[in-house]
């Protein structure tokens, strides 16, 4: 938001990129840059050139009679002041968008039952553009799936204001050659509440650059992710939380598991307390789960503190194979090799699947998980001798 | 009647200048009905025998035997070996992150029997096992180990015991760490599981207060990797006393 933008000073860093409503500010990629360089490019081609849009997403789901959508233009976004773009992709989809949505939850709509909107692609390349406004003191739950396949780059901003309680859940469960690049981007009004929950599955490759603002203070986001990566499948989560002002509260929580040749996740989480965000408290996390040999995961906590007037900031970040004295002590009680390993990687995702809320997607997140598991070919319970 | 026999064991443990001998040749018979105490210091490879008896990756075994009912549990996995009706708990038990202690207890009852066991009657099982070791409700929602205190954690080996009824029990310093009423409370629970037959327990300690609760039949005194004597409840007494001050020096000079 403009006047926000000029509230909070700007500061140079090399730790997140600067944001721009103009794609001429955003170079074609080579592949060097900071916030390209774990990604492979080529499969993003098409979304980074701009390539015209050949079919889009069919979208469905049923809204409460009390919201509404329309279409959405670039300038519709802008006059909103929601996130302008932090990468090509983002300023690709904004410009090029021939499918956009703009949601209205209006001011103090408290709905009980989750919103659930599926967004199935058919093959071709689509571009997205989304603004959800969530009206002040509204409660809401939010799930947008991704299924099917596509070339998908987007730009989905969530505007939640002042009072407001969101529960914003995104599934990517795309079928296996999808691609999904892009930006979702919430800005968190005065006392908000925002969790929201990224459940990356399927797909060839995706890359979602996840950011969070403040537009008044006292807000409070709980940001929630779980991934899988398998055999070709990179699954990147670029997270930046702007702690723009005072008294606000993040806690990122971030797990993923890799199995197979060639599997790949990357977890940015920047951090940013600026000078004016006095009194706030940020915790990130990332832990990994490497279930076989070939897979690669990055992980890079970054916080930047220019006050040190704050009630607490800190992060870890894991990576790592089966915990061996874990297996022992379950085994040791006659439980299988096979089985104790599920018990452990459902441990492993158990905190965030529950904190979903909605049922159908915790069941479905369980569902894929038990499938992953089948796919790592675990040895058979008994013959293994020590 | 059934027989725990460990022979001739030798350990090693892979270290950065290589493999470590510390087990050097452990000879030790364990019959059902009987309570084995072994006292020894530290780093005398107490937790090393308890371990790999168990099947610890960490251990190799380079030479020896362990048998139960006859059965080399050596060439077995850790599950089967806990299968054959042994049955670890842990000086450190190991936290579990995201696994119920309700869920953890009904698959190992699971696995061992072979079959689920009855949900009504396992509840209630469980609730009361938890209940006498001092453990309330709230303890099987939990996640396994995971932020218990010292104490709790033992209860919970000692409650794990009760339910899951294993030949032979070995009890790696279970008393340490525990305060006073928890030391009866554990005991009674260890008495509990003697006196429905057919089980031995081996229980290791450095402590002669947890054996006026658990009486010993045998008591081994374990230094630098062997048992170098043996004798009856007085030993332990003696060695209150006296400490292992002699014993050493023995070893050293063997
Ligand atoms: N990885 C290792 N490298 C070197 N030494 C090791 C390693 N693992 C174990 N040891 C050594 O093996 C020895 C036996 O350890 P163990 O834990 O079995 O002793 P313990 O008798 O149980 O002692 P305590 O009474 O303190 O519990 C110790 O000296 C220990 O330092
Ligand atoms: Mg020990």
């Amino acid at each position: 938001m403009s006047n926000l933008d000029a509230a909070t000073e700007a500061i140079a860093s090399h730790l997140h990129p600067t944001a721009s409503y103009n794609l001429a500010d955003h170079a074609l990629p080579t592949g060097k840059e900071e916030i390209w360089r774990f990604t492979p490019l080529e499969p993003l081609r098409p979304v980074l050139e701009g390539a015209s849009a050949d079919a889009e997403l069919a979208w469905s789901g049923e809204l409460p009679e009390q919201v509404s959508h329309a279409e959405l233009s670039k300038e519709d976004v802008v006059a909103a002041g929601a996130q302008a773009p932090f990468d090509r992709v983002a300023a690709v989809a904004l410009d090029h968008a021939a499918q956009s949505a703009r949601i209205d939850i209006p001011a103090g709509l408290e709905v009980a039952d989750p919103i659930v909107i599926d967004a199935v692609g058919r093959g071709g390349t689509v571009y997205g553009r989304t603004l959800v406004n969530v009206g002040a003191g509204a409660s809401v739950t939010l799930v947008l799936r991704h299924r099917g396949l596509a070339n998908y780059g987007e730009l989905t901003n969530i505007v939640v204001g002042d009072g407001a309680r969101l529960n914003f859940v995104s599934v990517q469960d795309w079928d296996d050659g999808a691609v999904h690049a892009g930006q979702h981007s919430i800005l968190i009004g005065k006392d908000a509440r925002v969790k929201s929950v990224t459940a990356s599955l399927g797909g060839k490759l995706i890359r979602l650059m996840e950011t969070a603002k403040y537009a008044g203070t006292g807000g409070e986001l709980e940001q929630f992710g779980v991934y899988f990566a398998d055999a070709g499948q990179h699954s990147e989560h670029r997270l930046f939380v702007d702690h723009n002002l005072p008294n606000t509260v993040s806690n990122v929580d971030y797990r993923g598991a890799l199995q197979g040749e060639g599997a790949n996740a990357v977890w940015i989480g920047d951090v940013l307390i600026r000078k004016v965000a006095q009194n706030i408290s940020t915790y990130e996390s990332n832990k990994n789960l490497l279930l076989t040999d070939g897979c690669r995961a990055e992980s890079v906590p970054n916080l930047e503190i220019e006050t040190g007037d704050i009630q607490g900031a800190g992060h870890s970040s894991t990576t790592g194979r089966f915990d061996d004295e874990q297996l022992f002590y379950l085994r040791s009680r006659g439980i299988p090799e096979a089985e104790a390993r599920r018990l452990v990687v459902h441990g492993f995702f158990a905190d965030i699947i529950r904190r979903i809320g909605v049922p159908e997607v915790e069941q479905r997140l369980l569902a894929v998980l038990e499938k992953e598991l089948d796919a790592v070919g675990l040895p058979a319970a008994n013959n293994e001798e020590n | 009647m059934s027989t725990l026999e460990i022979k001739d064991l030798h350990v090693e443990v892979e270290t950065e200048a290589g493999p470590k001998q510390i087990l050097k040749g452990v000879d030790l018979v364990i019959a059902s009905g009987e309570v084995h105490a072994i006292m020894g210091p530290n780093g005398s490879g107490k937790s090393t025998m308890a371990y790999s008896v168990a099947g610890h990756p960490k251990y190799t075994i380079t030479q020896g035997s362990v048998k139960l009912d006859g059965v080399e549990l050596t060439q077995l996995s850790v599950d089967q070996r806990a299968k054959a009706g042994l049955f670890l708990a842990m000086q450190y038990p190991i936290e579990v992150p995201g696994v119920s202690v309700a869920n953890f207890l009904r698959t190992a009852k699971t696995a061992l029997s072979g079959e689920a066991p009855k949900v009504r009657t396992w509840v209630k099982e469980v609730n009361e096992a938890m209940s006498r070791l001092g453990l309330d409700e709230t303890f099987s929602s939990r996640s396994l180990n995971e932020g218990f205190s010292g104490g709790e954690k033992k209860r919970n080996e000692i409650v794990q015991l009760e339910l899951l009824k294993p030949k032979f029990a070995i009890l790696d310093e279970t008393d340490s760490g525990l305060d006073i009423d928890a030391l009866r409370i554990v005991s009674e629970g260890v008495n509990r599981y003697m006196a429905e037959g057919g089980h031995g327990t081996l229980l290791i300690t450095h402590y002669t207060r947890i054996l006026n609760y658990i009486k010993p039949d045998f008591v081994h005194v374990f230094v630098d990797g062997r048992i170098v004597t043996e004798g009856g409840p007085e030993l332990a007494e003696n060695l209150e006393v006296e400490g292992y001050d002699r014993f050493v020096k023995m070893a050293a000079a063997a």
